[in-house]
C-alpha cells in the first residue's frame, strides 16, 4: 500500500527562485546566509526517506489560472507539469513528472467524499510549486520524483476556510493510503508565513502569530482550523492567508507526527519565512 | 439579525480581493495577466495607451497604469498577483511596490521589515 511518510512546508517567495542557483555563494551573504543555512536538515530527511511521489499543495498566482475560471481546489492529472514565464523574471526550471494513475485515484476518492474538485490534464505550475521543489531537491534533482499538484485558490475571496483545507488534506491522506501500490509519498505545503504585499499595510509581519502557528501545527492543528480567513488575514497579512496550504498539508499527515526540523526567519523579500519537516508516526 | 463581531470589521490598509473587486478590475487584471508572455510585454511598452484600450480599461484604470500608481490600481479593482506582472516590466520588486504604497523610501521599507523580527 502507498504510505505518507511525512510533510514538508516552506515559503515560496519568487526572490528565492532567483537566489537558488547561486546558493553556494549566498551562504556567505548576510542577507541570505540564515535562510539557506536552514535547509540542509530538511534535504537530509528527504534523502533519508527517498520518496517516490510528492503531493504539492500550493497556490497559483496567475500563471495557470485567471479570473475567467477560478477553481477553489484543482488537482493535476497529467504525465508532466511545466513551469513557464511568470512575467517578472524568475528563471524557468525543468518540467516535473506526473503520476496520472495516482492522480485519478485521489480524484475519485475525493469526489466520493464530496470534495468536488477541478481536474486538470494540462497545468502549468508557478513559483508556488517550483520554488519549494528546487529548495528540497537542490540542483533541480527532482527528475525521478513523480508529482501531484494540488492547487488551492488564495487569489480571489471567498477563499476556502482553514477548517475546509484541513479536511481536504485529511481526505487526500485517506486517498493516498488506500492506493494499492507500494509507494512512499511526501506532502508539501507551500507559502507563508506572515506577509502582505498590497495596500497601506504592505510590509506587515507578525512574528508572535507565526511562531504560535509553527508550534501548534505540529500537535494541535485543530486549534488553528478554528481561525476564519478574515482572522488569518488580520493576523498574518493579506498573503499570509497562504497558511491554509500548510493546514491542508498537515491534514494529510496522521494525528501523531514527529517534528524533524523547523526554522523561522525575518525577512526574505516582504515575507517572514517558515520551514517545517514533520514525519508521520509509524 | 446578523451579528457583526470585531473579526468582520475592515482591516486598515488591507483590501480583500472579492467578487466586487474582481468584477471592477476584470479588464485591468486581464491585461496584467497577459504580461506572462514576453511578446505582450513588448507590445505594451511600444504603446501603453493603445494596449490599455485593447483590453478595455476604464479611464481611471488607464491613468493608474500610466502613473505607475499601485494603490490607485488596487482602488480600481487590481489584484496584486496580476499587478506584480505589470511591476515586473519595470523591474520593480515587491519592496519597491511596498515602499510606494506606504509612502516610504525603499530603504525605510526594508528597515521596517527587519525591525518586525527584533
Amino acid at each position: 500500500m502507498a504510505r505518507v511518510v511525512g510533510g514538508l512546508t516552506t515559503s515560496h517567495i519568487p526572490a528565492i527562485g532567483n537566489a537558488v542557483p547561486r546558493e553556494k555563494e549566498l551562504l556567505n551573504d548576510p542577507y541570505w546566509k540564515e535562510f539557506f543555512a536552514a535547509y540542509p536538515p530538511a534535504r537530509a530527511w528527504v534523502q533519508k526517506v527517498k520518496p517516490d511521489v510528492a503531493v504539492v499543495i500550493y497556490n497559483d498566482h496567475g500563471l495557470n489560472f485567471f479570473l475567467d475560471k477560478m477553481p477553489t481546489f484543482a488537482i493535476g492529472a497529467a504525465p508532466e507539469y511545466k513551469h513557464a514565464d511568470e512575467g517578472w523574471g524568475i528563471p524557468t526550471i525543468p518540467p516535473f513528472k506526473g503520476d496520472p494513475e495516482l492522480s485519478w485515484h485521489i480524484i475519485e476518492s475525493l469526489v466520493d467524499e464530496e470534495f468536488d474538485i477541478t481536474t486538470c490534464q494540462e497545468m502549468l505550475v508557478d513559483h508556488g510549486f517550483t520554488v519549494p521543489m528546487s529548495l528540497f531537491w537542490p540542483g533541480n534533482t527532482y527528475g525521478d520524483i513523480r508529482t501531484i499538484p494540488v492547487q488551492i485558490n488564495t487569489v480571489q475571496h471567498p477563499l476556502p476556510s482553514p477548517a475546509r483545507c484541513f479536511k481536504l488534506g485529511q481526505a487526500i491522506g485517506r486517498a493516498i493510503e488506500s492506493y494499492p501500490k507500494d509507494l512512499k509519498v511526501v506532502v508539501l505545503g507551500t507559502g507563508g508565513l506572515s506577509h502582505q504585499l498590497d495596500g497601506e499595510r504592505a510590509g506587515f509581519i507578525n512574528k508572535k502569530f507565526d511562531l504560535m502557528c509553527l508550534d501548534k501545527i505540529v500537535n494541535e492543528p485543530e486549534a488553528l482550523t478554528k481561525l476564519s480567513i478574515h482572522e488569518l488575514v488580520r493576523e498574518a497579512g493579506a498573503q499570509g492567508a497562504e497558511f491554509i496550504l500548510w493546514l491542508a498539508m498537515r491534514g494529510v499527515l496522521h494525528n501523531k507526527v514527529t517534528k524533524i526540523h523547523s526554522s523561522y526567519h525575518i525577512a526574505i523579500s516582504n515575507t517572514a519565512t517558515g520551514l517545517l519537516v514533520l514525519e508521520n508516526a509509524a | 439579525m446578523t451579528v457583526i463581531t470585531h473579526h468582520d470589521l475592515p482591516i486598515p490598509g488591507t483590501y480583500m480581493f472579492d467578487g466586487k473587486a474582481a468584477m471592477k478590475g476584470y479588464a485591468l487584471n486581464k491585461m496584467c495577466y497577459s504580461f506572462n508572455e514576453a511578446k505582450n510585454r513588448e507590445e505594451f511598452l511600444k504603446d501603453e495607451k493603445a494596449y490599455c484600450r485593447k483590453y478595455g480599461l476604464t479611464a481611471a484604470q488607464t491613468k493608474a497604469i500610466l502613473d505607475r500608481n499601485v494603490l490607485a490600481m488596487i482602488h480600481e479593482g487590481g489584484c496584486i498577483y496580476y499587478l506584480a506582472k505589470f511591476a515586473g516590466i519595470f523591474h520593480l520588486t515587491v519592496q519597491d511596490v511596498g515602499a510606494q504604497q506606504t509612502g516610504m523610501t525603499v530603504e525605510e521599507f526594508k528597515k521596517k521589515l527587519v525591525a518586525q523580527g527584533e
